[in-house]
């Protein structure tokens, strides 16, 4: 095992892929030279030259279109968005085009596409610069949704989805770029579409996404003090959504939390908890809870009070232990 | 000069794409086809003047009113016909419908029901073939209107800075929907335009398929020898209404009929009997041969069956 940041587990799965398959390349705004805005490419460019490392200008609407032709022809792009806030100035090419080709053109293509955008508050960054935007794209038939916390799962699922012949939003959390955690020497791979059980516990389940995972984590532990034991799921992927874990947990601690930095208005929470309902209300001993942001931008300088946080997941986990 | 093979192949595209267009228009009257179509009949000029000259691995991008040049790219009539009927047999199972056509053989990439949402994509096919050292082009058709979008101005930059072999082939019938041209933009020549990026830029009657295809055939060559792209604008008519069954209530009837007179078939078959290539009776026989080929695609695409429920649920993911 080795200690990495989740910046460079990122950094180390483009380059593995792209070593290994030579129709991998990564497109972007500063991808070259600079290595991205936030150095996920760093490197790149030396290693792998200009055919495989494409600068672009400020042109979302272009990478995202250059990729799915490119993938149309058995090529393999990963393309970076700046923030996760700019998939929406190129939603046409995402949504329109890249999730619906395969099936309007009946199955006759595969879109090897990933498109790799950071999500997430906490850096101040303002209200054009901070969305959790998941869920409007959980929502799209064709897309697939993969949305790590940790190192171990950014390196595993990242090499997956480049791997994987689908459209592919691969959501990282910017906050959590300096985030560090052990992943093995060797290669390994995760699936797309499992949850991962981070903690157990028999009492309730949390399910989390990005950096929630982490808050919720930290609120497990110190519930365990005053003997309440969670049980802590990280999503990993949000479509496909692993039903089969989430359900196995509900039918054991008959109580569910669900926690994303999303706003919580009309948020994967909502689609989970009523997932929950109609396959197994009789299973529940508590109202479903769900622990999001309030409905309101994200606020530059307001983000204390703004971000869902350990004491959310605290106060929800009380809640519905005290039902 | 060209050749007579060539003159000869664009007269039949031209009188083909014209007659399975009107047959279109005949049975989706006749509520035989579902959901909606649009036709380029007066348009016929562009698509065989530039897709005459590709090659079949060569890529071609078109728009909602697309039959025309996916017709002169070479797609099999029957399962073009199929797919515009919904059925089994057509292109895409059935599941694309006369809007979204892609034939992958063909090197139609595919049709687009978002006005100027194909450009970036085209840029993705073009890439491809650098990428692999092959001399494809790609012809990315769209409208007039479509030249307003925000993805022309990123995909035309883009091309032209890596010098993508791709044709940006403008076909401006003057309408875009219920508006005219001079409504929603102010300049004349969308060509214009190029220069701003760094490309060249053309304008040609978009009538005249001999000119079309002179213009696009100096464009296709600059693309395959690597230098670059171009913006090819053909000015062409409208003849009848954005969609079928579109009655123009917008439109000065005067416009109509106007347009009506640029007949691109009209003009070329005069030159073609005038400089003796062909006689009234080659027309006839080349008429008659459109007619059995478009009678065998209609009975083929009505004998087809419609997709099945088994086909909601394919090819959203592989
Ligand atoms: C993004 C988008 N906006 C609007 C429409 C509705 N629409 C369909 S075709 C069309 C006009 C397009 O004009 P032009 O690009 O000149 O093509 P033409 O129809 O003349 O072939 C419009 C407005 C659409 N399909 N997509
Ligand atoms: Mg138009």
């Amino acid at each position: 095992m080795k200690e990495i940041r989740y910046i460079r587990a990122i950094t180390e799965a483009l380059s593995e892929e792209m070593a290994r398959d030579e129709d991998v390349f990564v497109i972007g705004e500063d991808v070259g030279g600079p290595g991205g805005a936030f150095s996920a490419t760093k490197d790149l460019l030396e290693k792998f030259g200009e055919k495989r490392v494409k600068d672009t200008p400020i042109s979302e609407s272009a990478i995202v279109g250059l990729a799915i032709g490119a993938a149309t022809q058995g090529l393999r792009p990963v393309a970076e968005i700046m923030f996760m806030d700019f998939l929406t100035v190129c939603m046409d090419q995402i949504v329109n085009q890249m999730a619906k080709m395969r099936y309007m053109f009946g199955g006759i293509y595969k879109l090897p596409v990933v498109i790799r955008a950071p999500c997430g508050g906490g850096l101040n960054a303002g209200p054009q610069h901070s969305q959790c935007l998941e869920a409007w794209f959980a929502h799209i038939p064709g897309l697939k949704v993969v949305m790590p916390a940790t190192p171990y799962d950014v390196k595993g699922l990242l090499k997956t989805s480049i791997r994987d012949d689908n459209p592919v939003l691969f959501i990282e959390n910017k906050a959590l770029y300096a985030f560090k955690g052990e992943i093995p020497e060797e290669e390994y791979l995760i699936p797309i579409g499992k949850a991962d059980v981070k903690r157990k516990g028999r009492d309730v389940t949390v399910v989390a996404t990005s950096r929630m995972v982490h808050q919720s984590l930290e609120a497990a532990k110190s519930l365990s003090n005053e003997g309440i034991e969670v049980e802590v799921i990280d999503l990993r992927t949000i479509n496909p959504l692993d039903k089969e874990t989430i359900f196995q947990s509900v039918e054991k601690t008959s109580r569910l939390v669900i926690a994303h930095e999303a706003v919580k208005a009309f948020g994967i929470g909502a689609e989970i908890a009523a997932m929950v309902c109609e396959e197994m209300i009789d299973c529940l001993d508590a109202p479903i809870l769900r622990v999001g942001a309030p409905f309101v931008p994200v606020p530059f300088n307001l983000e204390n009070f703004y971000l869902p946080n350990t004491e959310g997941v605290v106060q929800a986990v009380k809640k519905v232990m005290a039902y | 000069m060209v050749k007579r093979e060539t003159l000869l192949e664009m007269f039949y595209l031209m009188v083909k794409v014209r007659r399975v267009e009107e047959r279109l228009l005949d049975i989706f009257a006749q509520g035989r086809i579902p959901g909606f179509i649009h036709v380029g009949i007066g348009q016929e000029a562009v698509a065989a003047g530039v897709c005459s000259q590709l090659e079949p691995n060569d890529y071609i991008f078109t728009t909602h009113r697309g039959h025309g040049q996916a017709i002169a790219k070479g797609i099999d009539l029957k399962r073009f016909m199929a797919e515009i009927y919904g059925r089994r047999d057509g292109y895409c199972k059935g599941k694309s419908g006369s809007m979204h056509i892609a034939c992958k053989e063909m090197g139609v990439v595919g049709s687009n029901g978002i006005v100027g949402g194909g450009i970036p994509i085209s840029l993705g096919t073009a890439f491809a073939s650098v990428w692999k050292g092959e001399k494809r082009v790609t012809v990315c058709f769209f409208g007039d209107g479509a030249a307003n979008e925000g993805t022309f101005h990123e995909s035309l930059n883009l091309a032209s800075l890596w010098n993508l072999p791709v044709i940006f082939c403008c076909e401006n019938n003057g309408w875009a929907q219920f508006t005219p041209q001079k409504v929603y933009m102010k300049l004349e020549n969308i060509s214009a335009r190029a220069g701003s990026y760094g490309m060249v830029g053309v304008t040609v009657d978009g009538d005249d398929v001999l000119k079309v295809y002179e213009e696009a055939k100096r464009a296709i060559e600059r693309a395959r020898k690597g230098q670059g792209p171009t913006l090819l604008e053909c000015k062409t008519h409208r003849w009848f209404g954005h969609f079928a069954g579109d009655a123009q209530k917008y439109r000065p009837a005067k416009d109509i009929e106007e347009a009506r007179g640029f007949d691109p078939i009209v003009k070329f078959q005069r030159f073609l009997i005038e400089s003796k290539y062909i006689n009234p009776e080659y027309i006839k026989t080349v008429e008659a041969k459109i007619k059995s080929e478009i009678d065998e695609a209609v009975s083929f695409a009505e004998s087809s069956p419609v997709a099945g429920e088994e086909e909601l649920f394919n090819d959203v993911y592989v």
